[in-house]
């Protein structure tokens, strides 16, 4: 170990106090005025200087406790009349206003009146004083501003006991009602006398839910009919599928029987396009999908088994998570799985083991989201555990792209509408994080704190621009997000894709080249020199080890002789018996300052012969 | 001539309704029918009466002359005077 700086204190004086001392100013630098340099200078006359004389006003911010509104309508009866004409009587009022059209006063307002309004209305008639000019030239903005997103509203549950929004639907038109289904999704921890309820809010109404659903067991999904919008369709906790069409009532229109629905919770469910717009599929954890009409919930239509070795063995499925359906691929289907597995289904095989077309692994755990690009459906983004994952359907043996793991777990994603290469993801800390691959791929494009607890779904609006997000405590934050990220940019589509295409490919290879390197390790373990190979490369280390620092010490040799030559020729007596008195000095000991190497380590095998 | 220029206000092309109301919302004249005339002499009423106290606050020497209300269906056109307020209803041509 090198000495390289020693700092020295006296014992006593450790914990002395600092005693400073007054001293004399010292002149450490004058610098005299030097006019020479004044002459490198102008005067400038006149001097321009803006000058603003204006109330000065300070900004402030306050926010004011959050209050209760209320809607509700006035009724107007006619008043303004004088205290003897009876408003309802016609001929008082008749001739109240005879009365008044003799006044002088009025005649000559009504003319003047008359001419001013006459102007302007033959002025409306003349010009559209609001049409849009330069129509065409509406400009390409390279907006420079930085995404953002901002809260607008936020919807609380209104039950005390606090459940968890685990599943929001927009309205399909319009949207401008939420569902949100409420539910405890802790295993069997529903505390005594939780509300079963779930609501429908308005979104101009965040007081008070617009319709209540009651059901017979929380809902843990609730979707809105994309065909027809006052049918919404439920999954329950219980495993039953419950079907409510809100023109009659709250209550349940149609529930599907105990014994032919799921064993364990819905977590999925999505309407199908079918031509009546009344079929629809479910999802559970009990390994099962089915198919459901809503006209007749008593059994399902049909039933699949999530049996990935395609036995239809009930006791090998793995449990579903999340469903996906895309209306353009009306056959196929995809199901994201507890064990981190997606299958992808095809509804129309003929037997029910092909029904199961293939399976992508690669998530640790559940696969909460699912769903497939908008614009490029053969590209899908599933998120489970840390990460969100965008795969292809051609490659099944990894995902194409990845984000790195994340330090909460990720709940929900979805991709945005409007712009294929920008997706959202929520986490169990609150965060909301947009990323937009055209931008940056390794980190999203904007994380925001939404809330304090975990946020368990999300879901985008069809504008792209309005996201809503719902909590562990059950409030949904409707966040909007800035026009960048919400407006197809030029060229996005063909950056997307080729983003797209160029992972694809690179997976590809890879996948070429793992292929072949187990194919060679097949080859291996047949036997030939391939054994041999391996002993050699084990006993060689050592020998290795030794054979470098043989090599080193020889480099060393070397330099010192060339140096020794050097000093003998420039240098007299004294000096060199110097040198030579260092040199003979045996390695091992510290005294040898080595200034350019270090000092070798003991080795027994390798001296160096001093002269 | 009351009558007249009424009438021809009336007759400009666009022009949905036409009404007189007095100083105290009560409406003289009208071409609409009674309770949607009523609404717009109440409502209108107390709106020019609050635009032409804002143009009165800003500047005590200026004065409300015209209140043009352009919304998505049609334009309402208020012209008031001293104790009468004359209110038109046109669809502009767009």
């Amino acid at each position: 170990m090198e000495i390289v700086y020693v700092y020295v204190k006296k014992r006593s004086e450790f914990g002395k106090q600092c005693n400073f001392s007054d001293r004399q100013a010292e002149l450490n630098i004058d610098i005299t005025p030097n006019p020479e340099l004044a002459a490198l200078y102008m005067e400038r006359n006149p001097v321009d200087k803006g000058v603003q004389c204006s109330a000065s006003m300070s900004e402030h911010e306050a926010n004011t406790e959050r209050f209760e509104m209320e809607n509700c309508g006035v009724n107007h009866i006619e008043g303004g009349w004088p205290k003897d004409v009876n408003p309802l009587e016609l001929e008082q009022t008749i001739r109240f206003r005879k009365k008044v059209e003799k006044d002088e006063n009025y005649i000559n307002a009504i003319t003047q009146l008359g001419l001013i309004m006459e102007h302007c209305i033959k002025q409306n008639n003349a010009i559209d004083i609001y049409q849009e000019y330069f129509d065409e030239e509406e400009s390409v903005e390279v907006t420079e501003e930085a995404p953002s997103a901002k809260t607008i509203n936020v919807f609380r549950d209104p039950q005390d006991i606090k459940r968890t929004a685990t599943h929001l639907s927009w309205h399909p038109d319009g949207n401008k009602k939420l569902a949100v289904a409420y539910s405890c999704l802790k295993f069997q921890q529903a505390p005594m006398g939780m509300s079963h309820e779930s609501y429908i809010w308005d979104l101009e109404n965040p007081n008070r839910p617009e319709i209540t659903l009651k059901p017979s067991s929380p809902l843990v999904t609730l979707e809105y009919n994309p065909k027809d919008s006052h049918v919404l369709l439920g999954g329950c906790y219980n495993g039953q599928i419950a079907c409510w069409d809100i023109r009659k009532g709250s209550l349940v229109a149609e529930l599907s029987t105990i014994e032919f629905s799921h064993r364990d919770p819905v977590y999925g469910t999505i309407w199908l396009q079918s031509k009546t717009g009344t079929e629809c599929f479910s999802a559970s954890t009990d390994g099962q999908v089915m198919w459901w009409d809503i006209r007749k919930m008593s059994e399902p239509m049909e039933v699949v088994v999530m049996d990935i070795t395609r036995k239809e063995q009930l006791a090998n499925a793995l449990g579903a998570i999340s469903l996906e359906f895309e209306s353009t691929l009306p056959t196929k289907f995809m199901v994201g799985t507890e064990q981190g597995i997606v299958i992808s289904c095809n509804r129309k095989a003929k037997t029910s083991a092909e029904k199961i077309v293939c399976t992508y692994s690669g998530h640790h755990g559940p696969i909460y989201a699912l769903q497939r690009n908008p614009f490029y459906p053969k590209n899908f983004l599933t998120v489970g555990d840390w990460t969100a994952r965008i795969w292809s359907e051609d490659s099944r043996e990894s995902s194409i792209m990845w984000t790195k793991y994340h330090m909460a777990y990720l709940t929900d994603g979805a991709w945005s509408p409007v712009r294929p290469a920008v997706f959202f993801t929520t986490k169990m800390d609150g965060t909301l994080d947009i990323w937009d691959l055209v931008f940056k791929q390794c980190d999203p494009a904007l994380s925001l704190k939404v809330c304090d607890d975990a946020l368990f779904c999300l879901r985008v609006q069809d504008n792209g621009c309005l996201i809503a997000c719902g909590s562990q405590l059950g409030t949904t934050t409707l966040l909007e997000v800035s026009s960048g990220l919400s407006t197809l940019q030029k060229n996005e589509k063909n950056i997307a894709s080729s983003i797209f295409e160029r992972e694809t490919r690179r997976e590809k290879i890879l996948e070429v080249k793992h292929r072949e390197m187990r194919l060679k390790e097949k080859g291996k373990t047949e036997g030939r020199e391939d054994d041999q190979k391996e002993d050699e490369l084990a006993l060689n280390l050592d020998d290795l080890v030794s054979k470098a620092e043989e090599e080193f010490y020889e480099v060393i040799y070397s330099e010192l002789k060339r140096k020794e030559a050097e000093a003998m020729k420039k240098t007299a007596k004294p000096v060199r018996t110097v040198v030579g008195e260092d040199l003979s000095l045996p390695p091992e000991e510290s005294s040898w300052t080595p200034y350019y190497w270090p000092p070798p380590p003991h080795h027994s095998t390798c001296t160096l012969n001093m002269h | 001539e009351v009558e007249e220029t009424l009438k021809r206000i009336q007759s400009h092309k666009g022009v949905i309704g036409t009404m007189v109301v007095n100083a105290e919302g009560i409406p003289i004249r009208t071409t609409l029918d009674n309770s949607t005339t009523v609404q717009y002499a109440g409502l209108l009423h107390q709106l020019t009466m609050k635009a032409k106290s804002t143009v009165r606050d800003i500047d005590p020497q200026n004065d409300l002359t015209f209140l043009r209300i352009r919304s998505k269906k049609h334009e309402i056109m208020v012209a008031p005077d001293k104790e009468y307020l004359l209110i038109v209803i046109q669809n502009p041509c767009e």
